[in-house]
């Protein structure tokens, strides 16, 4: 039986290969988890 | 590095290096607890006496769901290695002196007297002063300049109250619009107000030029008023509400935030974001103040247990409210797992003073504006550019890995860094590390992450 069910997340290490553009958004003005790749 | 937690009838892992996050059921929570620390054999005995007397659990369901955990490892989902170190700072010096974002202090000069103000209501611990039009206009033009190859660029008109220099806001909306085409670039303004001024002729405006609103109300009447007071001490409550619930129908109820702070005085925040949601606000978030730990609206010790009971209790009447057709939205639980941030950009944090600034009425630029009023912290200015390099490279070096502290913090990679203006405000330095700060943004991700969870599993 399947006791583990793993969710769709980005792959962190895939990410290094074509992250990094800078071009996603710098709500809350006082306090990275919340915010949209705009790559 | 594995860090498991159970929340509202979820068992998760989550594996911080590579983002896997699982759900698992009570046997696979227990083993994997135990795979790094004991023999295959130990683990049988120990499910076995715990949980043998359930008809689903032997000893081959045990070794498959081994088996299992072992696969998850061996597939870099489980355990997987820190290899990002090394890029720790390679995003912020790959851009260079590239400049995204600039915070326009339009009006150091406030309406109200907000008695928990970071900016000493909104003079900065300064002299009251309206940013000039030419200042502004530099100001782009500055932003333009540095912005290198990027094109999204964020403009944010903040205060103390922006509304207070409000011609001067819409001649730079209106100047940035036509070099936009030219350059190259999309403008993206956002607006932080207190709502006093708010009239048709600022909602027409912001409805048409403003990509978000953030609207500043504490929640509950008696709490916003206790500390968001006019000069003479009168409550500004009734005052907002209704024009923030005329600027947000008009708005279609969408990119906007309702903002508000928490201090001492209501740990027990569920009440305030659910009397915005009463209100017919669903864009919400709330914050704990900032400010100096002897401060009088500093949290406690005891705040902050009564605070991560209250992120608990939000989280499972969010998927409640969601379940019955009128959801709510909270910043902070707001995320997208297969469409999040890089891990350059998980390393590299907010930007703040290097590809993010802020700027005075009267040119100069800080590391963000919660910087802004003490020259030590000043940067240079729109004319000459930064010229305390230095202190440019103090920001530039402040990642995700720059606290030997964090090392071994499962949420390294999810607060990446965190805010280095909150670890300033409490330990005096922007390296510094915010316990009960920590502690709180911990409590967050990990309701936030159960919400994906609870998602899931009603999709199935």
């Amino acid at each position: 039986m399947t006791r583990i069910k793993t969710l769709k997340t980005r792959d962190l290490c895939a990410s290094a290969k074509k992250g990094g553009c800078g071009e996603c958004q710098t709500a809350c003005k006082t306090s990275v988890a919340n915010q949209k790749c705009e790559n | 590095m594995v860090h498991q937690y159970k929340l509202n009838g979820f068992n998760i892992v989550l594996d911080s290096c590579s983002g896997a996050i699982h759900v698992v059921d009570d046997v696979a929570y227990d083993i994997i607890a135990m795979f790094k620390t004991a023999t295959p054999d130990e683990i049988v005995s120990a499910i076995m006496a715990k949980y043998g007397s359930r008809p689903d659990v032997n000893e081959a369901e045990i070794r498959e769901c081994m088996h299992d955990v072992r696969e998850l490892e061996m597939t870099g989902q489980l355990w997987m290695p820190d290899t990002f170190a090394p890029m720790a700072g390679t995003l912020k010096e790959r851009a260079g002196d590239v400049v995204k974002a600039l915070c326009l202090h339009v009006a150091h000069t406030c309406n109200l007297t907000c008695a928990y103000c970071f900016a000493s209501q909104g003079k900065y611990h300064g002299e009251r002063a309206l940013m000039s039009f030419e200042t502004g206009k530099r100001a782009l033009d500055y932003l333009v300049e540095h912005s290198g190859a990027r094109r999204n660029l964020e403009v944010d008109f903040f205060g103390g109250e922006p509304l207070m220099n409000w011609d001067v806001v819409k001649r730079l909306v209106a100047y940035a619009r036509s070099i936009e085409k030219e350059k190259g670039k999309n403008f993206r303004f956002t607006l932080t107000t207190n709502g006093m001024l708010i009239d048709d002729d600022v909602i027409g405006f912001c409805n048409r030029e403003m990509s978000n609103v953030v609207l500043s109300l504490d929640g509950r009447k008696e709490i916003h008023d206790r500390l968001r007071v006019d000069a003479s001490g009168r409550g500004s409550y009734d005052r907002i509400v209704p024009k923030f619930q005329k600027l947000v129908e008009a708005r279609g109820g969408r990119n906007y935030y309702m903002r508000g702070t928490f201090t001492h005085a209501n740990p027990d925040f569920f009440a305030d974001v659910m009397h915005m949601a009463d209100l017919g606000f669903t864009e919400l978030s709330m914050e704990p103040v900032v400010c100096a730990p002897d401060d009088p609206a500093a949290l406690t010790p005891e705040d902050i247990v009564v605070v991560k009971g209250e992120y608990e209790r939000l989280a499972v009447e969010m998927l409640k409210r969601r379940r019955e057709g009128r959801p709510i939205t909270f910043y902070h639980y707001m995320l997208d797992l297969e469409e999040g941030p890089c891990i350059y950009k998980r390393i590299s944090g907010c930007g703040s003073g290097t590809e993010y600034m802020a700027v005075t009425p009267w040119g100069d630029l800080y590391p963000c504006h919660q910087f802004v009023g003490e020259e030590k912290w000043k940067l240079g200015d729109i004319w000459q550019g930064v010229t305390n390099s230095a202190l440019r490279e103090e920001f530039r070096a402040c990642n995700a890995y720059a606290r030997p502290e964090c090392n071994d913090c499962w949420a390294r990679l999810w607060c990446s860094g965190g805010c280095a203006a909150n670890a300033m405000h409490a330990t005096g330095s922007i390296r510094g590390v915010y316990g009960p700060g920590c502690e709180l943004f911990k409590k967050r991700i990990e309701c936030a992450i159960m919400m994906k969870a609870a998602e899931d599993a009603e999709q199935d």
